[in-house]
């Protein structure tokens, strides 16, 4: 039942990095376009499923507190400063959808609070990683670090890191989805934002290693973790091809896939720890009767039931959006 | 001051807040099945045009409900991580199955909701109308046994300091959650009542929209006058359980320091907790048994039984209800004497009486942001009553301006978008139900409703 959990636990967040990814870089172009018509097709691209994108971040927080509530609590209560403005950021930009488009006078402020909300959300995001694979100052099952023992140079190198990465799913879905202008303006982004990314991966493994962080170890015991990089080479080759030949979804999913590898690289690495090197899978399992009654009708039935509903929602709103379907309902 | 208090200032404030949107959400969503369904059997043009108005206006206090409930989940872990860990084997599968069901019900019917409607058949969108209503039930249903738990636990063993599920069932049949489940969820149904009949009542003395502002004044105040008088039994069955596992909360709400036989009922006072005694006291004699057991002769339990340390504060608990238990008494005033002039058709006579209804939409909100007042602070100073203090759920080591930082950044951002939220949702309400509801003909098959109603009252294009 522990193995069953983890696995929903991984598919969960794999999946909220995905999804919620492409529409925080969304949000996180959207700051960088100053033009009106291009703001708008922006938004019109990600508006019918943000929310739906967003839930799974919920489940993932649920799934933590109900099957591994011991690292729920550790995780929560170390980030607590980045977890809680992560999450204003995310309220608020999560309420400039709606805003935005029935405010008058004040829409300056919503596009502000759609693309500064989405940066500060992946910023946090990517520090609260980047300070896991750091290590936290951890004490008997309890974080000791203050307010901020979570921040260091590696985990603001971590959070800008994912807000390039976030950006460059962001671009790969714009390229997908619009038409025209927005989407030469999308391609010619792409390559860039690759480079900025493979340049911080490249950083980030030489920090780590220059710094002898413990978790660099797992790569010489562990050496099939190699097969996770080469996957994101070749994803990356995968992405600048398609770039060139102008495939409109080839980018978006190569991304995906880039993703898909850093995320299967991070979790093999931790393996069995949930969080380096304080607290294991096993240690962190509620006990059997918690994940039984969970397993009967959130993960016998909702789960995949969430699943085809999610995938159900892309399809219908797949395909190209209308340029007369421009967010301003 | 000291983390405990910021932890849980931050918790009541956020918690207050987005309590405002799902009581008021669920009660929509239910209402809109009810005219969705009228339209689909009488083919009435009129409920189309009142359900997409509401429809709107539902978006947006949804909206606000889910992000700022967001917020909720996570303060669990990052303020209250002793609780979590402890507790986290009950509590986290509860609100595991709240955001599952919620999301599998609300958000994907959501969405058909607010575009589906020229791509479904008027059946499934029906049917997609009752899931999101069902779907809001169900996560308020998720959130009161979790809160029920907390208030009476139950069918659990403590192993290593962590609370172990011993019996599920016990968790999700306990009497608690049975009375307090429906006391919450017809809290829900009132404000939406109330606040469509205040609407519809607004329209009226403004002389417009007159078909639509009938439907949600009639429906509205029948619906109120109905389910007020079954919410007083609920809650008085509320009261019951209080009275019998959460003792010192009775005492503490009814500001009652010393034993009494018979016991008197303090009708208002200002409870002095220094001096442990009323000033300005109000009292009748021997309501206090007949209130609590029904009887003449019953001794009730005083505060000073408990030691001090075991004390809810008195003033919140006690001043909450008595404001909680007023709103509801002026609703039923106001529902009862509305219904009533409303059934005999006399109710536009009654100008002075439509202000009122009106002015009353803030009753329900008050009611129930008081009734949760009485509820957690009278369930003090245990978080998990009787088993784990607060002071001992905080997360260790939390600091100071950590939780000063936050809590300041809470009431910003929440309160900018409670503000902007309500300027939306009444500028919603000034622009009135749409002339034509979404341009189309409501019935294909009936394609003259639509022309034949259309222009009627061009009041309402604006």
């Amino acid at each position: 039942m522990i193995t069953f959990w983890v696995v929903a636990l991984g598919l969960t967040i794999l999946l909220y990095v995905l999804l919620d990814g492409f529409d925080l870089g969304v949000g996180i172009l959207h700051l960088f376009n100053r033009d009106e018509a291009d703001r708008r097709r922006m938004l019109a691209a990600v508006s019918p499923v943000w929310d739906g994108n967003e839930t799974w971040l919920v489940l993932t927080g649920t799934i933590l507190f109900g099957a591994f509530s011991k690292v729920f609590a550790l995780a929560l209560s170390a980030f607590y400063l980045p977890v809680l403005v992560g999450i204003c950021a995310l309220v608020l930009r999560g309420v400039a959808f709606e805003f935005r488009s029935k405010a008058t006078r004040t829409r300056r402020l919503w596009d502000v609070a759609f693309g500064a909300g989405s940066l500060v959300a992946a910023f946090v995001q990517g520090a609260a990683v980047g300070a896991l694979v750091r290590g936290l100052p951890i004490e008997n099952g309890v974080y000791t670090g203050g307010a901020f023992g979570w921040l260091s140079g590696y985990s603001v190198l971590c959070g800008a890191g994912l807000c390039v990465a976030y950006a460059l799913l962001g671009a790969g879905w714009l390229a997908a989805k619009c038409d025209g202008d927005l989407r030469d303006k999308a391609f010619a982004l792409l390559p860039r934002l690759l480079l900025g990314l493979l340049l911080f991966l490249a950083v980030a493994v030489a920090a780590a290693l220059a710094a002898g962080l413990p978790i660099m170890g797992r790569w010489i015991e562990r050496p099939y973790l190699a097969v996770f990089p080469l996957l994101g080479a070749a994803a990356a080759w995968g992405l600048l091809d398609g770039v060139a030949k102008r495939r409109d979804l080839r980018p978006f999913l190569m991304g995906g896939l880039i993703f898909t590898a850093a995320f299967g690289a991070v979790a093999v690495s931790f393996w069995p720890y949930m969080v380096p090197f304080a607290i294991t899978v096993d240690e962190a399992a509620s006990p059997p009767q918690s994940l039984w009654f969970m397993f009967w009708g959130a993960g016998l039935i909702a789960l995949p039931l969430t699943l085809a509903y999610t995938a159900f929602a892309y399809r219908v709103f797949g395909g190209k959006i209308a340029d007369s379907a421009a967010y301003d309902e | 001051m000291t983390a405990l208090l910021l932890s849980r200032l931050q918790f009541a404030y956020t918690i207050s807040f987005h309590i405002i949107f799902p009581s008021f959400s669920i009660g929509i969503a239910a209402w809109l099945s009810v005219l969705e369904g009228l339209r689909l059997f009488t083919g009435k043009p009129v409920y189309r045009r009142v359900f997409d108005l509401w429809l709107k206006i539902f978006g947006i206090a949804f909206g606000m409900g889910v992000v700022s409930g967001i917020a909720m989940a996570f303060q669990f872990g990052t303020n209250w991580s002793r609780l979590s860990a402890a507790a986290g084997p009950i509590q986290g599968p509860l609100l595991a199955y709240e955001s599952f069901t919620a999301f599998a019900l609300e958000a994907s019917f959501f969405g058909v909701l607010l575009f589906g409607r020229p791509r479904v058949s008027p059946p499934l969108y029906f049917f997609s109308t009752v899931m999101v209503a069902l779907g809001t039930a169900f996560s308020a249903f998720w959130i009161m046994v979790n809160n029920s738990w907390m208030q009476a636990p139950v069918g659990y063993a403590i192993a290593d300091g962590t609370f172990v599920p011993t019996d599920w069932a016990a968790i999700l049949f306990s009497p608690v959650l049975w009375v307090r489940f429906p006391h919450m969820l017809l809290a829900a149904f009132i404000t939406g009542a109330m606040c469509a009949a205040a609407a519809g009542a607004w329209y009226m003395l403004h002389d417009r929209s007159k078909e639509e502002a009938g439907v949600m004044l009639r429906m509205g105040l029948l619906l109120a006058a109905i389910l007020l008088p079954i919410q007083l039994f609920f809650g008085h069955l509320t009261g019951d359980y209080v009275h019998d596992r959460q003792p010192a909360k009775f005492a503490a709400i009814e500001a009652r320091w010393h034993d009494e036989q018979p016991a008197g009922e303090v009708v208002i006072a200002i409870p002095d907790a220094q001096a442990q005694t009323n000033r300005y006291e109000v009292k009748i004699p021997v309501l206090g048994s007949l209130i609590a057991t029904l009887t003449t002769t019953s001794k009730e339990v005083g505060l000073t039984d408990f030691p001090p340390q075991d004390r809810p504060p008195v003033a919140i608990p006690f001043f909450a209800f008595r404001i909680m238990v007023g709103c509801g008494l002026a609703m039923l005033a106001l529902a009862w004497l509305g219904a009533f002039l409303g059934l005999r058709q006399r109710l536009m006579r009654y100008r002075w009486l439509l202000w009122a209804i009106v002015a009353g939409f803030p009753l329900p909100f008050l009611a129930t942001l008081t009734g949760w007042f009485t509820a957690e602070v009278g369930r003090q100073p245990w978080v998990v009553y009787g088993v784990l203090r607060t002071a001992d759920a905080l997360t260790p080591n939390l600091a100071a301006g950590s939780a000063l930082s936050t809590l300041i950044l809470f009431v910003l951002v929440y309160t900018a978008i409670f503000t902007f939220g309500a300027v939306f949702i009444f500028r919603l309400l000034a622009a009135g139900p749409a002339l034509a509801p979404g341009g189309l003909p409501a019935n294909p098959k009936r394609p003259l409703d639509f022309s034949a109603h259309a222009p009627a009252d061009p009041e309402s294009a604006q």
